[in-house]
């Protein structure tokens, strides 16, 4: 190897190092200023939230909030839990069987995320054509398993990580 | 301004180039002929210019989580030190980036003295400069209000005093200022918008600090008129950003220095206090880069003289261009400017150490001579000089220093890489 290609290779290398240097350097110091805008350490804290629904009588439903969202808890008499199980899964723009949103033995309560799976609005309880939801900006129907039956939304609403503490306590997160 | 029009080699080049001539923009900045024995104290201006993008960029992060209101405003703060992701990094970057923004301005300031570079045909530039770091202090002052700590409402309490020694309407202007009786919400709302609002203005003069450079060309160690290009020219690109790039990050190690291992270090342990206006704190002083101006205002007995004499202190500044009467630029070839120049050096060293002591006793004395030497330097020896003192003879061009052995050792040698590399 003749002396000015000695050269030529030695720089190549030190401008490789150099840019990966660089590269690595840069890279360190744009990750603070790109993960300051996510959730931080507090607002992670409050993903779990307790709630109490001993209050809640058959028919009737709260809505409480988790994570910013409204969270939909609904006790169902028998009639709409018989109505939700007997509708056709090919019915249905996103086949779900009721029974799969709902925990075992408990299938009167329908706890999910209260948010349109369309655009993120917040559906009307007891409206629309299938006694469950309707939401108001874009008209998407939901039945009473809060799963959609008509209208531009393509999913049904959403059901949460949840479990029973006790027969009168949710835990949702 | 370069000699040659610039043309895009491709075509979809050119068509922008002549809708939006940003390439041949590119291309003179690329260009820009530069002296070559510039020595590393022209690297200042490259420095300057990150540390103005770095406030920016942090302290837009910064805005996204503080709360400008009296009572959430200190929360907000201690927020983004221990909650937010890298909040404390963000912070800490953003107040001791302020303190490196004027280390580096003062010297960038000091390296102008010494070698003449606001004299003609440069005074505009330095005009600018001036405007720049009067809207530095400002805005210094104001993001220092924002934590709502004791040191941020004492010191906007009596920062905005000082408009009060204007006569007759002196009281009302002050509470106009305040937007109330006192300093509160609303001062500290209106105060966050100006702090906000201020660097996109320095950001604009420093735009015109560059193209008004650019006209006449850099100054050099020399002080002596060249011609551009020629032999004592380099392109800005690649020599001089090499030469930036390295003492920017010797800059920034320093800076890291600050911010990792003692970011407390230059503020003061009373503003993670919160705001109280029921109590002053016991020895308020302003942050270390305002102390001379600060030593000036306390060294007058009286209250309007002391706000006078303190933004005087700033317009003998501005003046200077005709306040140094000598036609020769550099102190080099200054022998008797040269040992004024370090005499004023000390002189504004000791009014910032002074501005630290409590204004009594022997500091207060000490305090008026180097205030009255201040004003001196500017108004009696400057003028002077230009008449008394015998400079030495200037070189014809920066090569011929060098090519005798004289001045400037380094130019040399990088000739001499320059004729390696061809």
């Amino acid at each position: 190897m003749s002396k000015q290609e000695d050269k030529k290779d030695r720089r190549d290398f030190l401008f490789t190092a150099s840019y990966t240097v660089g590269a690595v350097g840069i890279g360190a110091t744009i990750w603070p200023f790109i993960h300051q805008m996510n959730p931080d350490e507090s607002v992670k804290a409050l993903a779990t939230t307790e709630v109490d629904i001993s209050q809640v009588e058959p028919g009737k439903s709260i809505t409480v909030l988790w994570r910013g969202k409204p969270i939909f808890i609904k006790r169902r008499t028998p009639e709409e839990i018989q109505e939700a199980q007997s509708v056709k899964l090919e019915d249905l723009p996103d086949p779900q069987r009721d029974e799969d949103r709902v925990k075992d033995g408990k299938n009167e309560w329908l706890v999910m995320v209260g948010v349109c799976t369309h655009l993120g609005c917040v559906p009307l309880k007891d409206k629309g054509e299938f006694n469950g939801w309707f939401c108001p900006c874009h008209g998407s129907h939901y039945d009473i398993s809060g799963r959609v039956r008509k209208g531009p939304a393509p999913k049904n609403m959403e059901i949460p990580a949840y479990k029973f503490v006790n027969n009168n306590t949710i835990k949702i997160g | 301004m370069s000699e040659h029009e610039y043309v895009p080699k491709s075509k979809a080049g050119k068509w922008f180039n002549d809708r939006l001539p940003l390439l041949s923009l590119g291309a003179h900045l690329s260009d820009y002929p530069t002296p070559k024995n510039l020595n590393y104290w022209w690297t200042f201006g490259g420095i300057l210019t990150f540390c103005l993008i770095t406030q920016i960029v942090t302290g837009i992060v910064l805005a996204m989580h503080y709360v400008a209101h009296a009572d959430l405003a200190f929360e907000s703060v201690e927020k983004i030190m221990r909650d937010v992701n890298y909040g404390w990094l963000i912070r800490y970057i953003h107040s001791n980036g302020a303190s490196m923004f004027f280390l580096a301005v003062y010297i960038h300031i000091f390296r102008s003295l010494f070698f003449g570079s606001f004299k003609s045909p440069r005074e505009l530039i330095w005009i600018i400069g001036m405007l720049i770091y009067i809207l530095m202090m400002a805005a210094a002052f104001m993001g220092y209000v924002l934590p709502w700590g004791q040191m941020s409402f004492w010191g906007a309490t009596v920062i905005t005093n000082l408009f009060s020694a204007i006569p007759l309407v002196g009281e009302s202007v002050v509470t106009w200022l305040w937007g109330g009786y006192s300093v509160d919400n609303p001062t500290l709302t209106r105060f966050f918008s100006l702090h906000y609002l201020i660097p996109f203005l320095i950001l604009g003069l420093v735009v015109l600090h560059i193209w008004a450079l650019h006209i006449p060309g850099n100054n050099n160690p020399v002080g002596i008129d060249i011609k551009k290009p020629s032999k004592d020219t380099v392109p800005f690109h690649p020599y001089i950003t090499v030469k930036d790039i390295f003492a920017l990050l010797m800059f920034m190690i320093i800076f890291a220095g600050f911010v990792f291992f003692s970011p407390n270090v230059l503020g003061h342990a009373d503003n993670y206090i919160p705001a109280n206006p029921l109590v002053t704190p016991a020895h308020i002083v302003p942050e270390w880069y305002l102390l001379p101006f600060y030593a000036i205002l306390r060294s007058v007995p009286d209250k309007l003289g002391g706000v006078i004499l303190m933004f005087g202190a700033l317009f003998v500044l501005i003046i200077l261009p005709w306040l140094d009467t000598s036609k020769v630029r550099s102190a080099v070839f200054r022998p008797m400017y040269r040992q004024f120049f370090w005499i004023f050096v000390v002189d504004v060293l000791a009014l910032g150490y002074l501005g630290a002591m409590p204004a009594e006793g022997i500091y207060l004395f000490l305090a008026r001579i180097a205030t009255t030497y201040y004003f001196l330097h500017f108004i009696v020896v400057l003028p002077a000089l230009g008449f008394v003192e015998k400079t030495d003879p200037l070189p014809a061009s920066i090569s011929e220093p060098v090519l005798t052995g004289g001045f400037g050792a380094v130019p040399a040698r990088s000739d001499k890489i320059i004729n390696e590399t061809k």
